[in-house]
């Protein structure tokens, strides 16, 4: 019954499709019949675990983005404040560290030395790239500092709720960041430093700033 | 680039100590075992605190030894408090729907076999996955800690609403110091969730073995994949909400709790927040995570069929669309749950019209199981018969689904048991049952022995037939106007339902002294069973390509080359079998798969 296929490169795979679970050309290049997988081209498992923690930090600040939204349409008891100005130098800093960082990056591609991208590029923009982010966990705090001074707490007004939570959630992943960045300067001064290590931190410490440059527009708009 | 992938695995030797071999390991089988185990404890503790409830509900006045010791202020006498049974309540459904129905079918077989059917060694990250574990039975332990203070645990049931949850002690026992525990340890369970999904997401992009394509993974590697991505969106918006929700507890703050309300006859010193807000946090987390707990079952179900079917479904392509469907629809319906909220009835329309699509994906799947047993000459094991079970439960729990996705019908039926009855069979049964054919059909290769077929069988009906006969009768209680979450009935036309009532607890108690039943034969067969080969139930994928139990790496230094599809049944294999593995170099002969149809 039905054709006999021989050439399975063009006909549709396998012949007894209608019976058999599917799983036709995927488009890669055949080989006979063994076709060869991703699995010379896959990116490294790191790569896409980037994404995925970062899409799942990306939902948890659109809750409380909603949240906020939702809240503040909810009462009249709103209290509309002006940021303080050191958000804006901290924001300065914040991207100064991601051009730091991005400077490591560019001298541990040009200093790779063997194959596997163990470069030997100096460490001092990572440490460069440590001390903003410092500066930014502190500027953050002196902020906070600021407004508890002017008589702004953490319950003393739903908008000022929102302020602290969104901020200190992103210091809190940011000092997760700097973790990172402590991490990386450690595989560097033991030479082990892998390419796909490296680029997990940088997409990370990037979306830092991204998140940040967002947190801060939502908060003037809203506060 | 392969010697990356080769970095991010473990390619040291097997551990040594007793307590990296068992206790804080990052081998994903070990991980998987763990999960499985916490899940058989959650069950258990989840089971008997419903036969309390049952109980009670059955027999108002009965005094439960035992109970007295538990909580003096919630069961003096042994006779509950009303606040006690909704405590009760609470904690049976919290620890059923993380503790069973995420950790089981997901946590539990994904971590076990999706890197062995990808053909990997392990997960990308182990010591991600062992901190995934362990953070799961941190929040465990939270959890199980509120009993033991003197206030109890949270009343305010699974789903915690706001403002009952959050403006604190003044609102009942267990609402202070319980609530936190409970917020708290839902927060941390949600972290646990997502750096397993860390691994799982990976490895069934990048680990894949030679040959895997993604349109030959098994079913069960597709739903894990689903699920997964499900479990990073609506996990990281539970977190939050639970924060939210501490912080209106422990901090003063009005995310949640409007002004002026009075409760136990006291102000309170909230302003302006928006108990709907919960609401919808909850339950965007809240329908995902039904579906997370379900598309498993489904993955599971469908390989378990298509093994002892010996023929593939009618459509791979169209069971990976349809739960690709289920997932991205869940995000659209979760208002369902809100109709009678207090929100815009417009929005009641806009849900409305997704949860009713929602049901196209789910008919298809049905139909399509439906459709390939037709005349299929499917081997009764006890696996094979949980598969059965399951569609029928699937079936009997979606269809009172069909009713209540419509707003007219479900403002009647809310909360009433007629809903009872729809999420247990689909949820509590239907899970369940995935849960357990998988069981019956992964524990030799977990553990190298086999099962007994006769006790599975015996569990299987008894089962059957238990669950049906608690919850049928959930339905008609609901439509004649029965309350849930109400622990005692004193109204006419609720106290002539009590016999329904007791019948339903005598089939609780029985159904649940059958799991008794399953229970010696999973510990029975793990030390005495009949030693397992490699492949009792002559299946393709690559699990059993390898032996039963899998050795440390999971195909002894080997790295399986895939060259078919994962259901190649019904075929003329060279060996004179009627299926080829995914990984044996043999071609198809394609006359021959004409005989079985």
């Amino acid at each position: 019954m039905g054709v006999i296929v021989e050439d399975r490169l063009t006909a549709s795979y396998p012949p007894t499709a209608r019976l058999t679970g599917g799983g036709g050309p995927t488009g890669l290049t055949p080989n006979g019949r063994r076709f060869l997988s991703l699995h010379e081209n896959a990116p490294p498992p790191q790569s896409t675990a980037i994404w995925v923690g970062i899409a799942t930090i990306v939902m948890m600040f659109a809750a409380l983005t909603s949240a906020m939204v939702v809240r503040q349409g909810a009462s009249t008891d709103w209290h509309h404040f002006d940021l303080p100005t050191i958000l804006y130098f901290n924001t300065l800093i914040l991207l100064g560290s991601s051009i730091t960082l991005e400077m490591f990056v560019r001298a541990f591609k040009r200093h790779k030395s063997v194959p596997m991208g163990y470069g030997t590029a100096p460490a001092l923009w990572l440490y460069i790239t440590l001390a903003l982010g410092l500066l930014f966990v502190i500027g953050q705090y002196v902020a906070w500092h600021q407004l508890n001074s002017e008589g702004l707490y953490l319950a003393s007004n739903p908008s000022h709720s929102f302020f602290y939570v969104l901020t200190g959630a992103h210091v809190l992943h940011v000092l997760g960041g700097l973790g990172g960045i402590i991490y990386i300067i450690g595989k560097v001064h033991k030479v082990t430093l892998q390419s796909s290590t490296l680029g997990v931190a940088t997409k990370y410490w990037h979306f830092m700033d991204l998140l940040w440059l967002y947190l801060l527009g939502l908060l003037w708009m809203k506060l | 680039m392969h010697d990356l992938r080769a970095h991010a695995t473990q390619h040291h030797g097997p551990p040594q100590s007793f307590i990296r071999k068992y206790i804080f390991s990052t081998d994903h089988k070990v991980i998987g075992k763990q999960y499985y185990g916490l899940g058989l404890v959650a069950v258990f503790v989840g089971m008997g605190l419903s036969w309390i409830m049952r109980l009670h509900l059955g027999w108002t006045d009965l005094r439960i030894p035992g109970l007295a010791w538990l909580s003096p202020n919630g069961a003096p006498g042994g006779v509950l408090t009303p606040e006690y049974y909704l405590q009760l309540m609470t904690m049976h459904a919290t620890f059923m729907v993380f503790f069973v129905l995420t950790v089981a079918p997901f946590a539990a077989f994904g971590n076990f076999f999706l890197p062995i059917q990808v053909g990997a060694e392990d997960m990308p990250f182990p010591h991600i996955n062992m901190m995934s574990f362990w953070v799961t039975f941190v929040a465990f332990c939270i959890l199980v800690s509120s009993f033991f203070f003197s206030d109890g645990p949270a009343l305010s049931g699974w789903t915690a609403y706001a403002p009952l949850s959050a403006v604190g002690a003044v609102a009942g026992p267990g609402q202070g110091v319980g609530q936190v525990l409970w917020a708290l340890s839902i927060a941390v369970f949600c972290v646990g969730q997502l750096l397993g999904s860390l691994n799982f997401i990976p490895t069934t992009l990048d680990m894949r073995a030679k040959g895997l394509s993604l349109s030959r993974m098994p079913l069960t590697v597709w739903a894990w994949f689903i699920t997964s991505c499900m479990g990073l969106t609506a996990f990281a918006v539970l977190m939050p909400a639970c924060i939210l929700l501490i912080m209106d507890h422990v901090v003063g703050t009005s995310f949640f709790i409007p002004s002026n309300l009075v409760v136990s006859g006291q102000i309170q010193p909230h302003s302006g927040g928006s108990t709907l807000l919960w609401q919808h946090l909850f339950w965007f987390f809240g329908h995902p995570e039904v579906y997370i707990a379900i598309v498993p079952a489904m993955g599971i179900v469908s390989h378990v069929l298509v093994t002892f079917m010996r023929r593939p479904l009618l459509s791979y392509k169209v069971v990976i669309g349809s739960m690709l469907s289920l997932a991205f629809l869940s995000y659209m319906v979760y208002g369902h749950h809100m109709f009678v909220s207090g929100m815009n009835p417009i929005s009641s329309l806009v849900f409305s019209f997704p949860t009713l699509i929602i049901t196209i994906p789910s008919t298809i799947l049905v139909l399509i199981w439906l459709g390939s047993l037709y005349r299929s000459r499917l081997r009764i094991t006890t696996a094979s018969l949980f598969a059965l079970g399951f569609i029928s439960m699937f079936i009997t729990g979606g269809v009172s689904g069909f009713f209540l996705a419509q707003p007219p019908i479900d403002i009647m039926v809310h909360a009433t048991y007629f809903v009872v009855g729809h999420f247990h069979f689909v949820m509590a049964v239907a899970a369940i049952f995935g849960i357990f054919s998988g069981t019956y059909f992964w524990f030799p290769k977990m553990f190298g022995r086999m099962m007994s077929e006769r006790l599975g069988k015996l569990h299987f009906w008894l089962t059957f037939v238990g669950v049906y006969c608690i919850f049928m009768p959930f339905h008609y209680l609901g439509l004649a106007g029965n309350v849930r979450r109400y622990q005692a009935f004193v109204d006419d036309y609720t106290m002539n339902l009590i016999p329904i009532h007791r019948f339903a607890t005598v089939a609780a108690l029985f159904t649940g002294a059958v799991q008794l039943i399953f229970l010696y034969n999973l510990v029975h067969s793990r030390f005495w069973g009949e030693k397992a080969p490699d492949n009792p139930w002559e299946s393709t994928s690559l699990e059993w390509s390898t032996t039963s139990p899998p050795p440390y790496d999971n195909f002894g230094g080997r790295h399986p080359i895939v060259y078919h599809d994962p259901y190649q049944y019904g075929v003329q294999s060279a060996t004179g079998s009627d299926y080829i593995m995914q990984d044996s170099p043999e071609e198809e002969q394609p006359e021959a798969a004409e005989t079985n149809r």
